[in-house]
């Protein structure tokens, strides 16, 4: 899919300065006219260059402020305050996954990784999902096929439950934000909406005939 | 009054955090000099590995908005999105989010250098990146890390969640920045 995308912007845009250095006009008055000129096309070039610069820029000022989270998140870790975390909501995740049992390892993996995605800690959030993941498989039946808990901690994943987003926050300060972490407001507000959403639309579609969990040769469900 | 919650919420978050994560560490007797530096050390390798991502999408998007290919996608999308009050600009963010965090990335950092880290656009695409995420990209590694093939209805319900989220995020930056 990323392929796709990349060839269309890429190819699509040195097409279309291609085009444009035919110089194409058209008026009522003159009819068509042609101005041929390579300034398109060189224009092209200047802009590929200075972005994969811009880029190089950019990861570098991102530095300092991932060491500075994933520091943090290490002392959260060791410190226990990642579990007291887990602990705490509890409750609501035995109501989200009442398929897991509530001590069941998936519960602590998956609360870990909810964790990491608040703090904006990607690179965090991926290994304790797919440890979840796997803990999730453990209680599935039929091991090809998506259980509910699977479904809606994928849908907790990709609604993004972000309190603090931290790479974005890390780049507009790299810009010289005015204020660079004035988007944890609203980016709370409009995540709310989003994971909501998704908690609902899950609940609900995994209730229709057209998504029903199959039934295992030989056993009662 | 609206902005002025929300900005104090931004104001405080972090230092607040980050107060009680250093707290908590001393307080159960952690090294959070030794501990901090050594998870921080993971910092410079994040940072680094996604250059080369950084480096293909922006110059693939660089390609198309010199072009003026961008300018023709948007002006034929715009008409569609105006009216949710979202600038022509970020309509390659919504369409990118879902797609490629690296590439959204890519695009939050273009609109920041074309525009400025305070204009509506850039903001609202920060927005926008912090309040969704890679739906295609987590569904693909983390089903496929444990082999499940029938995903049922988890793509659907991710791509209903990822449009309330970009509407959310629109929404939201007009109410506040607009």
């Amino acid at each position: 899919m990323i392929n796709t995308i990349w060839i269309v912007l890429m190819g699509g845009g040195i097409l279309v300065a291609g085009f444009q250095c035919l110089g194409l006009d058209y008026s009522a008055a003159t009819g068509l006219v042609m101005n041929p000129s390579f300034v398109p096309l060189t224009d092209l070039t200047k802009a590929l260059f200075d972005s994969a610069k811009a880029s190089v820029n950019l990861a570098m000022g991102l530095i300092g402020i991932m060491a500075l989270w994933l520091g943090l998140m290490r002392i959260a870790e060791e410190s226990g305050l990642v579990k007291l975390f887990a602990r705490a909501v509890r409750p609501v995740m035995v109501r989200l996954f009442p398929d897991v049992p509530p001590d069941h390892p998936a519960m602590g993996a998956m609360v870990m990784n909810i964790a990491a995605n608040m703090l904006g800690l990607g690179n965090a959030a991926t290994p304790l999902g797919l440890k979840a993941m796997q803990e999730l498989q453990t209680l599935n039946k039929v091991k090809d096929t998506a259980t509910n808990a699977m479904a809606t901690f994928m849908a907790l994943n990709t609604s993004s439950v972000t309190f603090i987003p931290a790479t974005v926050i890390g780049i507009r300060a790299a810009a010289n934000a005015s204020n660079p972490a004035e988007i944890i407001g609203p980016v709370i507000l409009a995540t709310g909406v989003s994971t909501t959403v998704a908690i609902i639309t899950i609940k609900i579609l995994q209730k229709l005939p057209k998504y029903r969990m199959p039934v295992v040769e030989g056993e009662e469900v | 009054m609206f902005a002025g919650i929300i900005n104090g919420v931004s104001a405080v978050a972090i230092p607040v955090l980050i107060l009680a994560i250093v707290g908590h560490g001393w307080y159960k007797k952690i090294k959070v000099y030794e501990v901090f530096t050594e998870g921080a050390k993971e910092g410079f390798n994040v940072a680094v590995r996604i250059i080369p991502f950084l480096v293909a999408i922006l110059v693939a998007i660089g390609a198309f908005r010199a072009s003026g290919a961008l300018d023709l996608l948007t002006g034929l999308l715009a008409p569609l999105t105006s009216w949710i009050g979202m600038p022509g600009e970020v309509i390659p963010m919504a369409l990118m989010r879902p797609l490629s965090g690296s590439g959204a990335m890519g695009i939050v950092s273009e609109l920041i250098n074309t525009y400025g880290p305070d204009s509506i656009p850039a903001r609202m695409a920060a927005i926008m990146e912090g309040s969704t995420e890679t739906t295609f990209y987590i569904l693909a590694v983390y089903f496929g890390s444990v082999g499940v093939k029938k995903t049922r209805h988890a793509l659907p319900a991710a791509l209903t969640a990822d449009l309330a989220g970009i509407i959310a995020a629109v929404v939201v930056t007009q109410m506040v920045f607009g």
